[in-house]
C-alpha cells in the first residue's frame, strides 16, 4: 500500500448560486484544484453527489462532469452515499492511489440543490432515511435528530444553550471564511430564539440548503514534492456502517458507524484522539455535532456540551472544531460536504487558512456522516 | 424615455376594500409562526375583497375617484388601460367595463395589460405616449388586483386587494404632477408565474427575491443615470412592496433612506396589492407631496421587469387632495374577518352554488 498525499485544493463559495449549474460548479472546483496542484495529468475522477437525479433531473453525472470539467476520456465514477458522498468519493480515490491502480486522481463533490423550492429540497433530502419504516410514516431526518436531541438533553441534563453556543461558534468561524455561505457572526440570543423546526431543534441548529463544489488532487506521497512544497498526507481512513433504520440501533446516543470508522482511522494513523489538532465534523444538526465530538473519542459520552460551553472548540481552543464554519455556516451542499471538510483540513495543515487559521495545526481529522449514521467516514491527515 | 410633449397626472384615485385579515389569523390556521411574517416580512394585516368585489369593481371605484380629482369630462378620456393579474375574464377586457361605467365610451381605446405586479405602471407609460403624441387628450391608467395565492403558501400572508387609477394629460395648470421621464428594464426571468387555467401562481422562493432586486436596482440606476440625478434629489421614493423588507433593502442599495420611502410604504397595513401596489403607493405620496417635490418610483413585475419614473408635484396638487377619499381614508376604514369568511369569499370553499 502506498502513502497518499493531497496536492491540490479547489473550492467554490457555497450559497444560492442561481447563475451556476451542476456542471459549471464542478468544473470550477476541478480547475481550481488542478491549478493549485500545478496541473498534473489526471488518470481518474471520483465524484460524490447525493441527488442530481432529483435536484437536477440528471443521472449519469460521472460522464457528464468529467466531460465538462475538461477530463474527457478518463475513467470517471459517481459515488452516492447520502450526505457522506463526498467522503465516499475521497475514500475510493484514496484506495485507487494507495493500491497502485492510479497515480493522479481527482476526488470531488458537487450538489446543485437550489433549483428547487425549499419544500421540495427538504423532501429530497428525506430520501436518505428509510422510505418504508421512517419517511413513509412521517419521520424526517430532522425528526430523528430532534428525538435524539431530546433524549440527550434528558439523559445528560443538558439544556439548549450549549447547542446554540455551538452554532454561534460556527458563525464566528465562517465570518473569516471567504467560501462560507453565511460569512457573518450571530448571537446566542438569535440562536436561542430562532424559529422552532422540530422541537427541541430550532432553525439555528440546522445546516442550510446551498449549492457548491469542491475538488482535491491526490497522488502517491513520493511524487507529491514535485508539485507542492506542502504535501498533506492521508495517514488514516476508516469507513464504518450501522443498521440502516434508526429504531433498530443499539444505542440512540452514539453512532456506531462513526466509532468504527474512527477506530480504524486512528489505528491506521497510529495516533490517539488527543493528538488531533483540528477537526472538521458533520454538524448537519447541532446534536449530530455533539454526538460526533463524543464518538470520535475527544470527550466521554455526554460531555460535548461542556467543552462547547467552555469555548474549547474555538480556533484557539484545545479542540478547534469546524474552523470553516462547519455545515451550519460554511454550508452543506450535500454531496460536496465531505470534500469541503478535507479541503479545509488541507488548508489548515498547510497554514493557508488566513484569518481562521488554527495555530500550529499538524494533524487534522474529518468526519462525514450519511443520514443519521447509517454510515460514517473518518479521514486523518498530517502535514 | 422622455415624452416629446410634457405630460402630467391630472387626477388620481385609490380604492382599498374595507375588509382585513390579520397575518396572525392566517398563521394560526396553518400552524406557522406569526413573527416570521410580522417581524420577518413586516406585514401585520392585508386587505380582502368583499364577496361582491373583484378587479373590475375596484378599478371602477379608483377610476371614479380619479375623475373627481381630474375634474374633466369623461368623454374627453381617449384611453382606458387596466393592468392586473386577476382580471375576472381571460378574454373580455376590464378596460371596457370601466370605460362604460365612467361614461367614456364609445370613442375610446380600451385594453387590459398584464405584467404581474407592474401592469399598472405600464399603463401610465402607454398613456404618456398616447397623450404626448397628441393622439388622445386624456388617458386613464389603472393598476388593480385581487391578488391570488395558494392557501398556506408564503404568498398568502401578503396577497391583497386594491388599486388606483391615474388620468394623464398634457402638462397644464390642471396637472397635479408632471411625469418627467420613465425607463423600463425587462428580462425573461421565470421567478413567478401562473398558467391560464391555474388559480394560484407558482414561484421560485429565494430566487424570486433575487429577481426583484436585480430588476429594481437596474431600472433605478438606469433612470438616475439618464436624468443625471441622485437619491438626495428626491423627497419621496416608492418601490414595489411584496413585503416590508425588500423595498427597504432596495432603497438602501440605491442610496435612499427610510424617511424617503415611509409615506409610500403601505404593505404593512394592507398587504401586497400586486398591480395596485405602486399605484396605491404613488397615490399616498401624491396626497402628501408639496409642489416642487420630486418623486422616484420603481415598480416590479415578475417575468420580469421594472418601470422607473421621475415625477414632480405641481401647484394644483394641493387643491385636488380632498376631492376624493384618500389612501389614508381607505386604510383606516376597516373591518376584520376570520379565516373561514376569507376562505369562503376567496372561493377556497366550493359550495353547490359557488362559481369560480
Amino acid at each position: 500500500m502506498r502513502e497518499v498525499a493531497v496536492i491540490g485544493v479547489g473550492l467554490t463559495k457555497v450559497g444560492h448560486l442561481f447563475s451556476e449549474s451542476l456542471r459549471s460548479l464542478f468544473s470550477r472546483a476541478v480547475r481550481g484544484a488542478l491549478e493549485d496542484a500545478g496541473n498534473p495529468k489526471i488518470e481518474a475522477l471520483y465524484v460524490g453527489n447525493m441527488s442530481a437525479g432529483q435536484f437536477n433531473n440528471q443521472e449519469n453525472i460521472a460522464a457528464l462532469l468529467s466531460d465538462f470539467a475538461g477530463l474527457n476520456g478518463i475513467p470517471a465514477t459517481r459515488i452516492e452515499e447520502g450526505c457522506g458522498s463526498g467522503a465516499a468519493a475521497i475514500y475510493n480515490g484514496y484506495k485507487a492511489v494507495a493500491s497502485g491502480v492510479h497515480d493522479f486522481v481527482i476526488v470531488g463533490g458537487v450538489e446543485k440543490m437550489m433549483d428547487t423550492t425549499a419544500n421540495d429540497a427538504t423532501s429530497i433530502i428525506s430520501t436518505v432515511t428509510d422510505q418504508e419504516y421512517e419517511a413513509f410514516l412521517g419521520l424526517s431526518l430532522v425528526g430523528i435528530n430532534a428525538m435524539v436531541m431530546r433524549l440527550y438533553m434528558n439523559t445528560f441534563g443538558v439544556d439548549r444553550e450549549p447547542f446554540a453556543k455551538f452554532s454561534v461558534q460556527m458563525h464566528d468561524n465562517a465570518s473569516k471564511n471567504p467560501y462560507a455561505q453565511f460569512p457573518f457572526k450571530t448571537s446566542l440570543d438569535k440562536a436561542m430564539n430562532s424559529n422552532p423546526v422540530a422541537d427541541p431543534i430550532h432553525l439555528m441548529d440546522c445546516a442550510p440548503l446551498g449549492d457548491g463544489a469542491a475538488a482535491l488532487v491526490l497522488c502517491p506521497k513520493e511524487y507529491a514534492k514535485n508539485f507542492t512544497s506542502k504535501p498533506v498526507e492521508i495517514i488514516g481512513a476508516g469507513h464504518g456502517m450501522d443498521n440502516f433504520i434508526f429504531h433498530t440501533r443499539e444505542d440512540f446516543l452514539s453512532l456506531k458507524a462513526t466509532r468504527d470508522a474512527a477506530r480504524e482511522a486512528y489505528r491506521m494513523a497510529g495516533i490517539t484522539p488527543d493528538e488531533v489538532d483540528v477537526v472538521e465534523l458533520h454538524d448537519a444538526f447541532s446534536i449530530t455535532a455533539f454526538l460526533s465530538i463524543e464518538d470520535l473519542g475527544f470527550v466521554e459520552k455526554g460531555a460535548a456540551g461542556q467543552i462547547v460551553d467552555e469555548g474549547l472548540i474555538a480556533l484557539d481552543g484545545t479542540l478547534p472544531v469546524n474552523p470553516s464554519g462547519g455545515l451550519k455556516a460554511r454550508g452543506h451542499p450535500i454531496g460536496a460536504t465531505g470534500v469541503y471538510q478535507m479541503a479545509e483540513i488541507v488548508l489548515q495543515l498547510r497554514g493557508e487558512a488566513g484569518a481562521r487559521q488554527v495555530p500550529g495545526a499538524e494533524i487534522g481529522l474529518t468526519n462525514n456522516i450519511s443520514g443519521f449514521g447509517a454510515s460514517s467516514y473518518v479521514h486523518i491527515l498530517r502535514v | 424615455m422622455k415624452p416629446s410633449q410634457p405630460v402630467g397626472i391630472i387626477g388620481w384615485g385609490a380604492y382599498i376594500p374595507q375588509y382585513r385579515i390579520k397575518v396572525n389569523t392566517i398563521a394560526q390556521v396553518w400552524g406557522a409562526q406569526t413573527e416570521r411574517y410580522t417581524e420577518g416580512l413586516g406585514i401585520e394585516e392585508k386587505a380582502v375583497a368583499g364577496p361582491d368585489e373583484d378587479t373590475i369593481t375596484i378599478a371602477i371605484e379608483a377610476a371614479q375617484n380619479a375623475l373627481k380629482r381630474a375634474q374633466i369630462e369623461p368623454k374627453e378620456i381617449g384611453a382606458v388601460l387596466s393592468g392586473s393579474e386577476s382580471p375576472p375574464y381571460a378574454v373580455k377586457p376590464t378596460g371596457c367595463t370601466v370605460a362604460e361605467v365612467i361614461g367614456a365610451t364609445p370613442n375610446i381605446l380600451a385594453a387590459d395589460l398584464e405584467f404581474a405586479c407592474k401592469a399598472g405602471t405600464e399603463g401610465i407609460q402607454f398613456c404618456m405616449g398616447l397623450v404626448s403624441s397628441g393622439m388622445i387628450k386624456y388617458g386613464m391608467a389603472i393598476g388593480a388586483d385581487v391578488a391570488q395565492s395558494a392557501p398556506g403558501d408564503d404568498l398568502e400572508y401578503a396577497a391583497a386587494a386594491g388599486g388606483a387609477a391615474f388620468i394623464i394629460g398634457k402638462l397644464d395648470s390642471n396637472a397635479a404632477a408632471a411625469i418627467n421621464a420613465s425607463t423600463s428594464y425587462v428580462t425573461d426571468t421565470p421567478d413567478f408565474w401562473r398558467r391560464s387555467e391555474q388559480p394560484y401562481p407558482k414561484h421560485g422562493g429565494v430566487f424570486t427575491g433575487q429577481s426583484y432586486f436585480h430588476h429594481i436596482i437596474n431600472a433605478g440606476q438606469q433612470l438616475m443615470q439618464e436624468l443625471g440625478m441622485k437619491p438626495k434629489d428626491f423627497q419621496y421614493a416608492i418601490f414595489h412592496q411584496p413585503n416590508g423588507k425588500f423595498p427597504e433593502k432596495a432603497a438602501r442599495e440605491l442610496g435612499f433612506t427610510s424617511e424617503q420611502t415611509r409615506v409610500g410604504m403601505l404593505v404593512g397595513r394592507i398587504g401586497n396589492t400586486y398591480s395596485g401596489c405602486i399605484p396605491l403607493g404613488l397615490s399616498a405620496v401624491l396626497e402628501a407631496a408639496k409642489p416642487g417635490d420630486n418623486i422616484f418610483v420603481v415598480s416590479y413585475g415578475s417575468g420580469a421587469g421594472s418601470d422607473a419614473f421621475h415625477i414632480t408635484a405641481l401647484d394644483a396638487i394641493e387643491n385636488k387632495r380632498e376631492l376624493a377619499p384618500t389612501v389614508q381614508d381607505y386604510i383606516e376604514r376597516k373591518e376584520y374577518v376570520g379565516y373561514a369568511c376569507y376562505a369562503k369569499w376567496r372561493k377556497m370553499i366550493i359550495g353547490l352554488e359557488t362559481k369560480r
